[in-house]
């Protein structure tokens, strides 16, 4: 047992050290440019992708974009919503998304901070909104990515209001944005919480899942480490439109208050997208 | 990828011309665009910028574009400053000693540098980028010529009350 957690004191090591510090600087506009065609090709074809109400987000100036966030380690949701923005208010736009420090520090990924892809950190989120930027924000991370698939039409955020704080804290508008179809690209069974916890992976990671799924090319995906093969479910995604904090709920908002209504905001959205789904992955 | 439609227009091409220096009316009759709205104080003519969206796919793209020519009832042609690399032109040719306009909209498009898949990409987009076009062409048709019948109609009637 003990040599088991230094293992796992050792891998986390490895991992943190491997973690980039948040420079905003590496997003490359030139890179997101000449890379749209392959992601529109994917986004079009493969996702038969569709992105609604783009023209909710202000037009310029530092914004949270609030997402519920879907399938497994490979999420198509992020993919598609970055290729829409980047296309709808050019790549001179600064957008950041703010991802787990696993996904960072997984070799052949390093390209995603070219994207503008920083470790999700309030640090780094404060520090991407005070440069004026557009921020993409998955409150239910981990957690709700690999929420099993019966669960896909439930925004699930596991109680994490950090982001109301930030937004508060730095006076920006919230968009919420809504996506449905990531969650049909496997088939996910099971969040694996106690299994994480009883690896302590939750203490050398943050990991507070390890996610069981049946998915392509692996049949039985433990931790879904290295990806799979997302099936070609059609991807909907739909920002709505801004809200501002403070004038909504007043100087000081009651955070629990602020929560309840924005994640109803996004369920009865999510509930309006799937009545629109008449077969699962087709759409 | 150049893609490039053409109609002909029982119009004169100062009445065509109205409709397509007019950055009010593109939401009425351009298909598939989304934005088509006046950036900075310049309205129309050499020099003006507008920003542009275009569904395609997946995606409504575009960016910020600017007039480079201006040639009355003959040349509109535009480029882009930000966003997906383009250049678009009205070309309008009198035809039928004056009464029609032979009116050619042309895009060219691509993304410089994007290699294999910005070509591949192209490719996937130019049946639906001239689908635009030529809707695009038809509706322009149609709002032009319902102008000039109606604006005949108009001018008889004004000349019987004269008359009367």
């Amino acid at each position: 047992m003990a040599a088991t957690a230094d293992l796992l004191t050792g891998v986390a090591e490895l991992v943190r050290s491997r973690v980039p510090a948040a420079d905003l600087d590496e997003r490359d506009p030139d890179y997101i440019r000449e890379s749209l065609p392959r992601l529109w090709l994917l986004a079009s074809l493969y996702f038969r992708a569709e992105v609604r109400g783009l023209g909710n987000v202000p037009e310029a100036g530092p914004v949270l974009l609030v997402g519920n966030h879907s399938g497994g380690n490979l999420t198509p949701d992020t993919g598609v919503f970055t290729l829409a923005f980047s296309t709808y208010f050019g790549v001179e736009r600064v957008f950041h998304q703010l991802a787990h420090n696993l996904v960072l520090s997984m070799p052949g990924l390093s390209f995603l901070r070219k994207y503008g892809t920083v470790a999700a950190s309030h640090d780094n989120a404060r520090k991407a909104l005070r440069a004026g930027a557009a921020v993409l924000v998955y409150p239910g991370g981990d957690y709700e990515v690999h929420r099993p698939s019966w669960e896909g039409r439930r925004v699930d955020f596991g109680g994490r209001k950090g982001f109301l704080r930030l937004a508060l804290e730095e006076g920006v508008p919230i968009v919420p944005v809504v996506s449905i179809g990531g969650q049909e690209t496997a088939l996910f069974l099971s969040r694996g919480e106690r299994l994480a916890k009883l690896l302590g992976l939750d203490r050398a990671f943050r990991l507070k899942v390890l996610p069981i799924s049946v998915g392509i090319p692996w049949g039985l995906n433990i931790g879904d480490m290295l990806g799979h093969l997302p099936l070609p479910a059609k991807i909907t995604v739909e920002a709505l439109p801004a809200i501002d904090l403070n004038r909504e709920f007043g100087a000081d908002p009651d955070l629990d208050e602020v929560y309840d209504h924005l994640v109803r905001l996004m369920q009865d959205t999510l509930d309006a997208l799937g009545a629109e789904r008449r077969f699962p992955v087709i759409g | 990828m150049r893609v490039e439609s053409r109609i002909e227009i029982s119009a004169p091409p100062a009445l065509v011309w109205e409709y397509v220096s007019d950055p009010s009316r593109y939401l009425h009759f351009m298909s598939g665009i989304t934005r088509w709205e006046v950036v900075g104080t310049k309205r129309s003519g050499l020099g003006a910028r507008y920003r542009m969206l275009l569904r395609v796919g997946s995606a409504e793209v575009g960016g910020l574009i600017e007039i480079v020519e201006f040639a009355h009832a003959a040349d509109l042609a535009w480029t882009s400053i930000t966003g997906v690399d383009q250049r678009g032109r009205w070309r309008l040719r009198s035809g039928n000693e004056g009464r029609s306009t032979v009116t050619t909209l042309r895009l060219s498009y691509g993304v410089a540098g994007s290699g294999i898949s910005g070509w591949l990409a192209e490719q996937v987009a130019a049946p639906s980028v001239r689908g635009h076009l030529r809707r695009s062409l038809q509706q322009l048709k149609r709002q032009v010529e319902h102008e000039q019948l109606r604006s005949a109609a108009a001018e008889r009637r004004r000349s019987r009350m004269g008359a009367a």
